[in-house]
């Protein structure tokens, strides 16, 4: 049962999960791709059957009852089997996105702009700074318009690597500066779009330390299928010091 | 009622169609262009599709093959650059969706059926018809000449989803490029509304005595269902685009931020404040019917083939009228799952879910009537038969993927993926299409007095189908190992996890883009037979196919003065059983005891 259930929960033709919702979300897909294989099978085993087996006109016109048992009956069982799919997906929605993340989770806003993604830290005051779009300048270090003036951003870290603690639930906040994208890190089986002009959150536990794809998703312009960058998931503590060793200098007492 | 029962007399000098009408000081022009004439339109309107189609299919073995081979140099043309990628992107699907997909059925096979069907003699608005084909016609050129503007096509995909779709400075193909596909569609959603109106007043007003709603044809409903979806969609489509426009050139901000900062350019603080959104819920109110109005008329096709080569009555009829209502019905309630990562309330996502999800029952119904139609027929595989049964195979491959993609948290992983585009080009673009190879079998001999081959056809079937399946079915897999739609190359990306990750695609990918060719290929014997029937087929008698429908009657094609007014007597698809033969019941024959008479097949055979 165990082995049984490993390899389901371990898809050859998925990419390896790393994130704590990702096993249920797997084991989910899984069983709807079982359940589709096996009604397209049937469907079309009924197909064929009834092609090449000799003609039966006995109440072809369609008795009542026989509407009933050929059309309503299997569609009956064909209903509670997909209200019952809903309810386990709507359910593993619900967890995934009814509400917010807890309030300790890890704080890291996301930009996406074209054709790059860039990752900011709140720093030891678990606070963003100020931006602002008049001050963008991607050329002089300040991709993002952190305005230095302000108090809250002096330690800010700002990333073009995504690094998280393993076992930690993270909470990002998604924006984007020019045109939609789309944040989507397989391995980790979340994707949420970022909006000009809004913020949206998402929040996930990475699990497995390693390296993996941040892809953008929502076709953006011309660079596009380049615009990705890497998300590292760390132990914990290997993710504090890369946190020490890149706070900004002018942040430092 | 003499002249019906001659039918034997064969066959195509009988015929005048518009393809032969009666000699007169009318030129080709005046004939077959300055028409309004509702099967002339009609096959204006194939031949628009035909010219869209084979552009769109180079388009996408363009596509295949530079994403399976990017480094290769087209001739004339140099390398293909990601922005050309997205161009063939979005003219390749503006081209299926719109000149395809929703001209050939619905307006194409539309005006050269439906008032037959009915027992009309015309539609109801010759003039509007006219202007319907001919509008279209301007929208595809318009397209079609923004490849030659400055940036060439836009590459905002069909979707067009601002600001990239609304700022020309956010990409090569974004400025002049982008207005003409604005202008394009608008003037497509005017044709199309046009032709919708004259569809919905044809089939409400024009039917014959008889001719009760639940004797309808089921290609009569499918026709109505998607008139009906059309008149709504595409005006809500022509509205977001003016609102894009108004974005785009006089300063509004219906779907822009106060702040959006596109290449280094800051929009003026004094333009208001929108939101992308809603670009994404007007375009999917009216994207989402639109595959509806692409699929429902081979829906209904599907089940009067398939009654009529197996000789029986369609499966529970009156579910079927049902049934296709309630997926129009539905159809329009489903929009936001193409929005479930999109940004909105994650409330909005399961409300979305439940009524696709709810599109399942009646979509399920359609194929249990299917199955119980053909189950034990004995059915006579015509050509035209095959690809009816093709689209039912179709339909159930790319139908079961939908309730997987309607779920929330599974589109969460699956969106933007290639598994999307195998689910969609299954059961829209391949199912569309079987249901118009189907037509084009069944229907060819109507218009031309001649069969079309049937051994050419059942190649062609074979191929088409084999080919589909190889094409769409892998693209499951390489969806769910992760790769996303709009890539211009899954080889050579600077992210090194990112190449890790699409690096166990590039096999079957190599293996789609050989069975997108082997498919292209496979339409060569379809075109060889149309062109070789056209002339020298073998001749068809007035009811080649035995069928029960209106639009077979004898000497309806004759010169139409001739022809009386029909009168219909009961649903389609009837037959009966005498001494162990099965004989149709048309619905144009008042005794069952005519039937036998008024079928010129069984008269030659006397």
């Amino acid at each position: 049962m165990a082995a049984g259930a490993s390899l389901l929960l371990a898809p050859w033709w998925l990419p390896v999960n790393a994130s704590r919702q990702g096993v249920a979300l797997d084991r989910h897909l899984t069983l709807n791709l079982w359940i589709i294989l096996a009604l397209a099978g049937l469907a079309h085993l009924l197909l064929f059957a009834g092609l090449l087996l000799r003609r039966d006109d006995r109440d072809a016109a369609g008795s009542r009852r026989r509407t009933l048992r050929l059309e309503y009956l299997p569609l009956a069982a064909f209903t509670l089997l997909f209200a019952w799919l809903a309810l386990r997906a709507e359910r593993l929605w619900a967890a995934n996105r009814y509400t917010g993340a807890d309030p300790a989770a890890l704080q890291v806003e996301v930009t996406g702009m074209q054709f790059a993604w860039y990752f900011r830290y709140p720093g030891e005051d678990a606070t963003f700074g100020r931006v602002e779009a008049s001050l963008l300048d991607p050329g002089g270090g300040n991709p993002l318009g952190l305005d230095r003036g302000d108090a809250h951003s002096t330690d800010d870290i700002v990333s073009s690597e995504l690094v998280l603690p393993a076992g930690r639930e993270v909470d990002l906040r998604l924006r984007a500066l020019d045109v939609i994208h789309g944040f989507a890190v397989p391995e980790l089986r979340v994707k949420q779009n970022a909006i000009p002009g809004q913020t949206v959150h998402l929040h996930f536990t990475p699990i497995t330390p390693g390296a993996y794809a941040v892809l953008c998703t929502q076709l953006c312009g011309l660079g596009h299928y380049r615009m990705s960058a890497t998300l590292r998931v760390l132990p914990e503590s290997d993710f504090r010091s890369w946190l020490r060793a890149h706070v900004p200098d002018r942040g430092a007492r | 009622m003499n002249k019906r029962l001659n039918p034997a007399r064969s066959v195509a000098a009988s015929f005048s169609p518009s393809l032969r009408p009666v000699r007169s000081q009318n030129g080709f022009l005046r004939r077959h262009v300055l028409t309004t004439d509702h099967r002339a339109i009609g096959l204006l309107y194939l031949l628009l599709a035909l010219i869209s189609v084979a552009i769109g299919s180079v388009l996408s073995l363009l596509m295949r093959l530079h994403l399976t081979w990017p480094e290769r140099v087209i001739p004339f043309h140099g390398p293909i650059l990601p922005e050309d990628y997205l161009a063939l992107v979005t003219i390749h699907g503006t081209l299926m969706l719109f000149f395809v997909l929703t001209t050939a059925p619905q307006s194409g096979f539309g005006n050269l059926i439906l008032p037959a069907q009915i027992g009309a003699r015309r539609m109801a608005f010759p003039l509007a018809n006219a202007l319907g084909f001919w509008i279209t016609a301007l929208a595809l050129l318009v397209l079609l000449s923004s490849t030659f503007a400055p940036g060439g096509s836009a590459i905002s995909g069909w979707t067009a989803y601002p600001p990239l779709s609304a700022v020309a400075a956010a990409g090569p193909g974004q400025g002049l490029g982008m207005d003409l596909w604005l202008a394009s569609i608008g003037l497509f959603a005017v044709g199309t509304t046009l032709s919708a109106i004259n569809t919905l007043v044809t089939v409400v007003r024009l039917r014959c005595e008889g001719m009760t709603w639940a004797r309808l044809p089921l290609t009569v409903w499918g026709w109505l269902t998607a008139a009906m979806l059309s008149v709504l969609a595409f005006s809500v489509l022509l509205a977001a685009l003016l609102l894009l426009v108004c974005d785009r050139h006089f300063g509004t901000s219906f779907y822009l931020p106060a702040t959006d900062v596109v290449n280094g350019v800051l929009r003026p603080a004094s333009a208001g404040s929108g939101s992308p959104l809603l670009w994404l819920h007007l375009f999917w109110f009216f994207g989402h019917p639109e595959v509806y109005i692409a699929i429902l008329p081979g829906m209904g096709l599907t089940s009067m083939l398939l009654a009529n080569f197996s000789r029986r009555r369609v499966f529970a009829y009156g579910t079927m009228i049902t049934t296709t209502l309630m997926i129009g019905g539905l159809g329009i309630l489903v929009w936001g799952h193409h929005m479930f990562v999109a940004g909105l309330n994650p409330f909005a996502g399961t409300a979305f879910s439940v009524s696709t999800i709810a599109i399942a029952i009646p979509s399920a119904a359609k194929v249990l009537s299917w199955l119980a139609t053909v189950w034990r027929s004995r059915p006579q595989r015509t050509t035209a038969f095959l690809f009816s049964l093709g689209f039912v195979s179709l339909f159930i491959t790319g139908g079961l993927t939908g309730p997987i993609l309607a779920q929330p948290i599974l589109d969460q992983y699956l969106h933007n993926t290639f598994f999307v585009v195998a689910h969609f080009h299954l059961i829209m673009a391949m199912a569309g299409v079987f249901g118009l190879f189907a037509a084009t079998y069944y229907w060819f001999p109507l218009f031309t007095g001649r069969m079309l081959g049937e051994r050419l056809g059942r190649l062609h079937f074979g191929g088409t189908l084999l080919g589909a399946y190889a094409t769409f079915l892998p693209m499951h897999l390489t969806g769910l190992a992760g790769e996303p739609r709009h890539y211009a190359q899954i080889t050579g990306l600077p992210n090194a996890a990112a190449g890790h990750l699409l690096a166990g695609t590039v096999a079957l990918n190599r293996s789609i883009t050989i069975a997108a060719m082997f498919l292209a290929l496979a339409q060569l014997p379809f075109l060889i037979n149309l062109i070789v029937s056209l002339r020298r087929g073998r001749l068809a008698s007035v009811n080649p196919w035995d069928a029960t429908t209106l639009e077979w009657r004898p000497g309806l094609w004759r010169v139409e003065a001739e022809t009386p007014a029909p009168i219909v007597y009961r649903g389609p698809a009837h037959y009966d059983r005498i001494n162990g033969r099965i004989n149709s019941l048309p619905q144009w024959v008042p005794f069952a005891g005519d039937a036998a008479i008024s079928s010129g097949r069984q008269i030659a055979e006397e």
